[in-house]
C-alpha cells in the first residue's frame, strides 16, 4: 500500500466514523481489510483501494465497519459497575419515584456486553425497578456488531471475561456451547445503528449514557463534540461513564468530574447549585 | 503479600495458573488433590483457594465443604475451576460455598476479571 493508500483511507475513516489511524496502526489495516478482500473475491488490497476510490458506497460501509474495534465485556472494570449499582441507581430511583421510568444509553454498544451488563444491574438493584418503565438502548455505528448485539449470544470465553457466575445464571440460558441472554432481559434492551458524528437529539433524553472506550479512537475536535452532544442528551441530574483510561477533564467543560478516575462524570450544572447530579452519594 | 492455593490434579492446569495468579500479585501454593489442599490449609490457610472439581484421593466438593468447617476456612474465597460448564453443575457448587466459577479453558483476561469481581485486587 502507498503512503498515499494510507492517508486516503485514514481520511474517509476520519469523516464516516471519526476513527484515527495513526501511521503506527497502519498494520490495522492489512489485518482488518484481508477477510474484506477475502469475502469480496478481489485480487488484494490494491484492488479494495482502487473500488473505494470509485466511490463504492457499500464497500466503504464494509471498510469501515471492518476497521472498528469491537473489543468490549461484560461489567468491564468491574469497579465503574459496582458505583452504578451502590450509588446511581438507588438515587436514581429516589429522584425518579413519581414518573417511574428511566432511560439509559450505551453509546457505542459494539456487541451488547455493556448494555446487558447496564440491564443486569437494573434488574439486580436493591431498590426494585419493577413495574417501571426501563428502556436500554445501544447505538453503534457498526451493523455487524449490532446484528451480534441484538442476537444476544456468546460463547464461552465471551461470557467469563467480566460476568460474575451468578448473573450468567440468572440472565442466560445454555445452548450447547453458548450462552444466550434470557428474554426477561433482552426485552428491556434496544438497539439501533447510529454514527455518534450525526446529531443525537432524535435519541431522546436519557438518565445515564455509557460512552466507553471509544473518545479515545477520536481527535480532541471529535471529542469535544460528541461530549458536548452526550451532555445535551443527558438530564440535568444525568451521569456520564467513559473508560477509565480516557478523560473529559480538559476536552469539555460540559461534565463535572464524579470518579476521574472509574471515568464517572456528571453533567456541569451552571447556576443549579440545589441539583445534586446521581453520581453523588446521598 | 496475599496467597493463592491451587489445587488440580493436572500439573500443566496448575502451571498456567500460577503463571497467571503470580502475574496478579499472588504468592501461590499447588496441590494435585483435596487432601493435599487440606493439609496446606492446617499449616496456612490460604486467601484464594482455585478448585479442580474431579480428582483422585479427594474432589473438589468434598474439600470445600471440609475447608468451611475449618477454623478460618469460611474466610478463603474459592472459585471452582473445572471444565464442566452445565448450569446445575455451577449451581450446585455455588451452594456447596463456592464464590466463582471458572469454565476451563481459561486465560488471563478471564482470570483478571474473576479476581476484580472478588474484590482481591
Amino acid at each position: 500500500m502507498t503512503p498515499d493508500d494510507f492517508t486516503f483511507v485514514a481520511r474517509l475513516l476520519k469523516e464516516r466514523s471519526g476513527l484515527i489511524l495513526t501511521k503506527d496502526k497502519s498494520y490495522l489495516l492489512e489485518n482488518r481489510l484481508m477477510p474484506v478482500v477475502r469475502a469480496r473475491m478481489l485480487k488484494n488490497l490494491d484492488e479494495l483501494i482502487e473500488r473505494l476510490r470509485g466511490g463504492q458506497i457499500d464497500l466503504t460501509e464494509t471498510v469501515v465497519d471492518a476497521m472498528l474495534s469491537k473489543d468490549t465485556g461484560f461489567f468491564r472494570d468491574w469497579r465503574p459497575f459496582q458505583h452504578l449499582r451502590d450509588v446511581v441507581l438507588p438515587n436514581l430511583h429516589a429522584a425518579r419515584l413519581g414518573k417511574r421510568h428511566i432511560r439509559v444509553l450505551c453509546a457505542g454498544a459494539s456487541t451488547g456486553q455493556e448494555v446487558y451488563s447496564l440491564a443486569m444491574q437494573i434488574t439486580e438493584a436493591a431498590e426494585s425497578f419493577s413495574g417501571w418503565q426501563v428502556q436500554a438502548l445501544g447505538v453503534d455505528i457498526s451493523r455487524e456488531a449490532l446484528t451480534a448485539a441484538e442476537q444476544g449470544v456468546y460463547n464461552q470465553f465471551e461470557v467469563q471475561h467480566g460476568l460474575p457466575i451468578r448473573a450468567l445464571l440468572r440472565h442466560f440460558n445454555k445452548e450447547q456451547d453458548s450462552w444466550r441472554i434470557n428474554e426477561g432481559l433482552r426485552r428491556m434492551v434496544s438497539f439501533r445503528p447510529w454514527n455518534l458524528l450525526d446529531d443525537l437529539y432524535p435519541l431522546g433524553r436519557f438518565d445515564i449514557v455509557l460512552c466507553r472506550n471509544v473518545l479515545a479512537y477520536f481527535d480532541q475536535q471529535t471529542k469535544l463534540a460528541v461530549l458536548q452532544k452526550l451532555s445535551r442528551l443527558l438530564f440535568e441530574d444525568g451521569v456520564l461513564y467513559v473508560g477509565i483510561n480516557e478523560t473529559v477533564t480538559g476536552v469539555s467543560s460540559s461534565f463535572t468530574p464524579v470518579i476521574p478516575e472509574h471515568g464517572i462524570y456528571a453533567v456541569h450544572r451552571d447556576g443549579h447549585p440545589d441539583s445534586r447530579s446521581l453520581a453523588i452519594a446521598s | 503479600m496475599k496467597r493463592c492455593l491451587i489445587i488440580d490434579d493436572s500439573r500443566v492446569i496448575r502451571r498456567v495458573a500460577a503463571m497467571i495468579i503470580q502475574d496478579l500479585g499472588f504468592a501461590v501454593e499447588e496441590a494435585e488433590n483435596g487432601k493435599k489442599a487440606l493439609d496446606a490449609c492446617c499449616v496456612r490457610m490460604p486467601d484464594v483457594a482455585l478448585i479442580d472439581l474431579d480428582m483422585p484421593v479427594m474432589d473438589g466438593m468434598t474439600f470445600l465443604r471440609a475447608l468451611r468447617q475449618m477454623p478460618g476456612g469460611d474466610k478463603v474465597v474459592t472459585i471452582i475451576c473445572t471444565a464442566d460448564s452445565g448450569p446445575p453443575q455451577i449451581q450446585q457448587a455455588l451452594d456447596g460455598g463456592a464464590d466463582e466459577y471458572v469454565m476451563k479453558p481459561f486465560d488471563s483476561e478471564i482470570m483478571h476479571s474473576k479476581f476484580l469481581l472478588l474484590e482481591l485486587l
